[in-house]
């Protein structure tokens, strides 16, 4: 697709999908992940962890384990307590939210299988593991609550001692008269209620990081495998007592993080304290054991649903009801909470809805601790919504995309407001659903489906209509108290080759981050590509800002880009003006040369300048006094938050007998504002989706009733793999957000938004004429038959 | 997940290899492909004392033609067994069933003896040795013995191999002419170990019934099973569904966390009853 901005001229790239500048490095096995670093000195922790959900530790013996030779240091959850305080995972503005003090390594309780208990320091990972084996724990094993429902029985047992009930959080939105509208005898009325397993994000470099502290300044480095390095900065200080200038963070290359990276582990700070205690670096990579058994897992909801249309389809009313089981701690600093909040959020958001009711809970719960995921609540939100749709369709007689058709947001409605309070602008659901329909030829595609009945071949065909957070304002974390920046900065500096140097506080972790940033760069100073050089991920060189998380990092650490890159060459055009007795407004920069901007005749190259400037300054007028360097932050105002929108259709075949699903094909159109890279927004929207099938086919923590997971290993743990994948063709409808000069909105979490619930709607689409329907995701081929023996 | 230390070993013939099992003892090791293996060491689920690396022991490689018998050494690999013209001509179920065996970087270093040695019960060249009646050639310090399939696998991971004994070959009659095939495998993901399987031989036919049958399944008990009732319902001459039904008759399934008890015993009876349809139906194509 050919999109022309305003930035179309020579050394043009913002929209073009140029190659990454730092693929070569990384193909070529020179990225440098935490595990690629060793430090002189460096140790090795490893970490004894709870076998049980929930027990009473009655004796720690790690006599043994201290004798082994090269093993440098024990420690327990009491010890390490004594050099780090605990943290509580609450947001203010989440009101009523609340959760207990968490340490970092279990003390006398442990509250899930997988929390870390006993820290092991020695010269290699495998003497720690060897010591390990030597520790004697005893537990006294407590009553597990692992069910969420269970958990918020008057009799469950408590997880904290401390808190009357197993409730971290409860929020209730009353919008409209839902009640007329379910007892109008005119309306049609459906209800459901669905199921959405526990999954985790599997990222290919897992969880590392080295602590290196220096006594002499007071200096603790943590080498990093994160996404949010300055909240990092924070979160160490406040709990290591060091002085947060005197924290630095280094997240370099991130081998993927779709948000498990940005929290706060207990045994990633024990990890920092174990440096700061022996003075020495401590480096921790979590196995894939640990993974599975540590990093947050991610949904675990129960949705009822209820919704009502009139005679002419109109949605007339919503009423959910949301469940979450989180695990025994609401996360810090980011909390649990936002997962649920967003579910309730978003349901109906891409419709004209006049009345909404809805209650969540989050429910503690013996079970890894629940977070942030790649498009928080996002795949919740939209699977229900759209499930319902369907119902509707199938309960009114309509085909899924007429009453779909009849409840979109207009595309010149906006602005608008959802029963929620959320604010749209510069959506465009109608204008996507038509390129859908174009490109998957609907009316062949159904046809095909009734000829392929008749002989026994089950395909189906799903749609989701999405709305999706991007570009977060304070009013997401920093408003209840978290120590996450909504706002980005960004540095455009020129080096006395000509070259451009830009450090900025969006981090990368594969995503094609530092692509924007140079594209953006290169095509504001009119320099080429290779010409651009781009710093991120440490909190000592680059500029204060939030990460990347929440598609934000395109949207403001890319317009924070574009200003200070426009300032820089303000900056330029100023000092090349006075050596060339001209006047900056007649001048411009093209291909790396100040050009006469009417002539495009080159005056001089960037590298004399450069020069000049820092070599011959007095070759320069008087009372010119050169700034080479500009720096410039951006964060979203006016609104909470940039919704984008799109739309997906997914194609499917069931076995009958087997309950088996092969995936056909999937479509995607998104409407991303801005495209800055057509390729990388592809490719964000194809892992995205794959990401979301996952979820709707393959993944799920399965645990058993007392709390033991029953699957952490890759064999087990079904990620999905490229031989199961369709094709997946993507479109775009481009509405640049008013928010920003760029009109970048974000493009990071779309596909795993709303591919699940294509998913389910098309399986279901496919079972209609067997009369049965699935409301529980992952769909395995086992609930695909069990659905068929019980009709739905 | 790091392994425990243990004695490296790596001899150059069988015969040192199983001398020095005998001198390890209990704390002693094959290690093959190690694509099994590892994984437990590294999972710290086994803690040996000392590996016996046999994967140069050249003379355990390798496919060979006896007359009506293929030998396949214990050391070659997936990928070779697969990519072998002798095995695609003359035992075309294996040649089949090998596409589902893991990945091609698996299959790269897993061994065909590996497979059998280890008799995980989801795995499918156990069922394939079970339709085939393989014959295992074993070897130990008091000499060499031959154990027929229906006898090697004795349960979970179990197998008629005794400590420190060494599969160094399997010997394989070639079905003959006529023999036809059927294989079926449900799995979550190509490559996964399977939810149930169906490795099956037919005789050629004599009065409209295959004069033998052997159907073998796997991914259903503790070790892949043969299925008397089906077999003799196949013989009877009994329509496929009926044969189907009979399937899981005698074989005591156990569900895992892919597929309970029944979806198990109701997968083997779709696998039983699609793949004798499609065997009758192409022997109507081709008459
Ligand atoms: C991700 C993954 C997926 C897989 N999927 C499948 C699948 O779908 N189907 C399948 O069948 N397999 C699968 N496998 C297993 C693979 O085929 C193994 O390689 C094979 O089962 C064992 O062969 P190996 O040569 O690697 O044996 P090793 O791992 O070296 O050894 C396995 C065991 O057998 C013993 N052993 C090995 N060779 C001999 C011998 N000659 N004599 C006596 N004992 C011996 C060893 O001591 C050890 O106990 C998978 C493996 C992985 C990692």
């Amino acid at each position: 697709m050919n999109v022309t901005t305003k930035y179309d001229r020579p050394n043009s790239y913002i929209g073009s999908s140029v190659p990454r500048p730092n693929a070569a490095r990384l193909l070529q096995g020179r990225g440098r992940y935490v595990d690629d670093k060793i430090l002189p000195r460096m140790l090795h922790a490893a970490f004894l962890r709870s076998p049980h959900a929930h027990a009473r530790i009655t004796r720690i013996d790690t006599e043994a384990a201290r004798a082994l030779p090269g093993v440098v240091a024990v420690y327990d959850g009491a010890e390490i307590a004594r050099h780090v305080t605990p943290w509580q995972g609450v947001l203010t503005h989440l009101a009523g939210m609340r959760s207990p003090d968490q340490p970092a390594l279990a003390i006398d309780v442990a509250r899930w299988q997988g929390e870390p208990v006993v820290m092991v320091v020695a010269q290699s990972r495998a003497i720690a593991e060897d010591a390990l084996a030597l520790i004697e724990v005893e537990y006294d094993p407590l009553p597990a609550v692992t069910d969420m429902e269970a958990a918020l029985t008057e009799d469950a047992p408590r997880i904290h001692p401390e808190i009357d009930s197993n409730l971290c959080w409860q929020r209730d939105i009353d919008a409209g008269d839902v009640e007329a509208a379910f007892d109008d005898p005119a309306n049609t009325v459906v209800e459901r209620r669905f199921t959405f397993g526990r999954h985790t994000g599997v990222t290919l470099e897992p969880r590392v990081c080295i602590g290196d502290y220096d006594p002499s300044e007071d200096r603790l480095t943590m080498h990093y495998s994160g996404q949010a390095p300055h909240m990092m900065q924070s979160v160490l200080s406040r709990h290591l007592g060091v002085p947060e200038a005197r924290v630095r963070v280094i997240a370099e290359d991130v081998g993927g993080s779709f948000g498990i990276k940005i929290h706060t582990y207990g045994d990633e700070i024990a990890t920092m304290a174990a440096a700061k205690l022996l003075k020495r670096p401590v480096k921790f990579a979590a196995d894939r054991l640990e993974s599975f058994m540590t990093d947050i897992h991610a949904r675990d909801h129960r949705v009822t649903a209820r919704a009502a249309i009139d005679a002419e389809g109109r949605l007339q009313a919503v009423e959910i009801d949301d469940i979450t089981g989180i695990g025994p701690y609401s996360v810090y600093p980011r909390s649990s909470g936002i997962e649920g909040n967003q579910v309730i959020n978003l349901i109906g958001a891409p419709y004209e809805l006049p009345a909404y009711r809805a209650r969540l809970r989050v429910a503690f719960q013996n079970k890894v601790p629940m977070c942030q995921y790649r498009a928080v609540g996002h795949p919740i939100a939209m699977a229900v919504m759209e499930g319902i749709m369907d119902d509707l369709a199938a309960a009114s007689g309509r085909d899924p995309v007429e009453l779909r058709r009849i409840n979109l947001r207009a595309d010149d409605s906006y602005p608008s407001a959802s029963p929620q309070g959320m604010k749209f602008a510069d959506l465009s659901h109608q204008a996507c659903l038509d390129k859908l329909l174009d490109m998957m030829d609907y009316e062949r595609l159904k046809a095909d489906q009734d000829r392929l009945r008749a002989q026994g071949v089950y395909r189906g065909i799903g749609f989701v209509n999405m709305v999706e957070v991007t570009n977060p304002s304070p009013m997401f974390y920093g408003v209840g108290g978290a120590p996450i920046a909504a706002q980005d900065g960004a540095t455009a500096r020129l080096d006395a080759s000509g070259a451009v140097h830009v450090a900025n506080s969006i981090t990368e972790q594969g995503q094609g981050s530092e692509s924007i940033l140079a594209q953006i760069t290169a095509d504001v100073m009119g320099v080429d590509l290779a010409d651009v050089h781009v710093t991120t991920g440490d909190t000592a060189t680059v500029p204060y800002g939030g990460g990347t998380w929440a598609s934000r990092g395109a949207g403001i650490g890319g317009e924070a880009m574009l200003r200070a890159a426009t300032a820089l060459k303000d900056q330029v055009l100023e000092v090349a003006a006075a050596i060339l007795q001209g006047r900056p407004e007649a001048l411009d920069i093209r291909a790396g040369n100040i050009v006469d901007r009417d002539s495009g005749q080159i005056r001089m190259g960037l590298a004399d300048l450069g020069r000049t400037v820092y070599y011959r300054g007095n070759e320069l007028p008087d009372g010119v006094a050169p700034e080479l360097i500009a720096t410039r932050h951006f964060k979203v105002s006016d609104y909470p938050f940039v919704f984008t929108n799109g739309i997906m259709a997914s194609h499917v075949e069931v076995d009958a007998e087997t309950g088996i699903v092969t995936l056909l094909d999937h479509w995607v159109v998104e409407d991303v504002g801005t495209i800055l890279n057509e390729k990388l927004v592809d490719e964000q929207i194809r892992g995205g989706v794959v990401q979301g099938i996952g979820g709707a086919l393959y993944e799920e923590c399965v645990y058993s009733e007392d709390g033991q997971l029953q699957n952490a290993t890759m064999a087990d743990y079904l990620v999905p793999m490229a031989g199961e994948m369709p094709d997946i063709r993507i479109a775009h409808v481009s509405t640049p957000t008013r928010t920003s000069e760029l009109g970048a909105k974000g493009a990071g979490e779309a596909g795993t938004a709303g591919a699940p619930g294509a998913v389910m709607n098309a399986v279901n689409d496919a079972l209609r004429p067997l009369g049965a329907r699935l409301s529980q995701m992952p769909m395995t081929p086992e609930r695909v038959l069990k659905s068929l023996r019980q009709g739905g | 997940m790091k392994t425990n230390a243990f004695a490296y070993q790596r001899p150059d013939t069988a015969e040192e290899a199983v001398r020095l099992a005998a001198e390890g003892g209990d704390g002693a090791r094959f290690i093959a492909g190690g694509q099994s293996l590892l994984a437990a060491l590294n999972f710290r689920l086994d803690e040996p004392e000392a590996l016996i690396d046999i994967s140069r022991i050249a003379t355990l490689r390798g496919i060979e033609r006896r007359e009506n018998r293929l030998l396949i050494g214990a050391l070659t690999r997936h990928a070779e067994v697969a990519a072998s013209p002798e095995v695609a001509r003359d035992l075309p179920l294996i040649a089949r069933a090998m596409r589902e065996v893991a990945h091609p970087a698996i299959r790269n270093r897993g061994t065909f003896g590996g497979s059998l040695a280890l008799a995980d019960p989801a795995a499918e060249m156990p069922a394939c040795a079970l339709a085939l009646d393989a014959v295992m050639h074993v070897l130990s310090p008091e000499g060499r013995r031959q154990v027929p399939a229906a006898e090697f696998f004795c349960g979970m991971y179990e197998t008629a191999l005794e400590p420190g004994e060494l599969l160094t070959g399997v010997e394989i009659p070639l079905p003959e002419p006529g023999a036809r095939h059927g294989f079926s495998e449900l799995a979550r993901r190509h490559g996964d170990y399977a939810m149930a399987g169906l490795a099956m031989m037919l005789g050629p036919r004599s009065g409209g019934v295959p004069s033998w049958a052997r159907v073998a399944f796997f991914g259903l008990s503790d070790c892949p099973a043969r299925s008397a009732a089906a077999e003799a319902a196949i013989l009877s001459g009994a329509r496929p569904e009926d044969c189907a039904a009979k399937a899981c008759e005698e074989i005591e399934v156990f569900g895992d966390l892919n597929a309970d008890e029944a979806t198990k015993r109701h997968y083997a009876e779709v696998m039983l009853r699609r793949e004798l349809t499609r065997l009758a139906n192409d022997e109507e194509r081709t008459a």
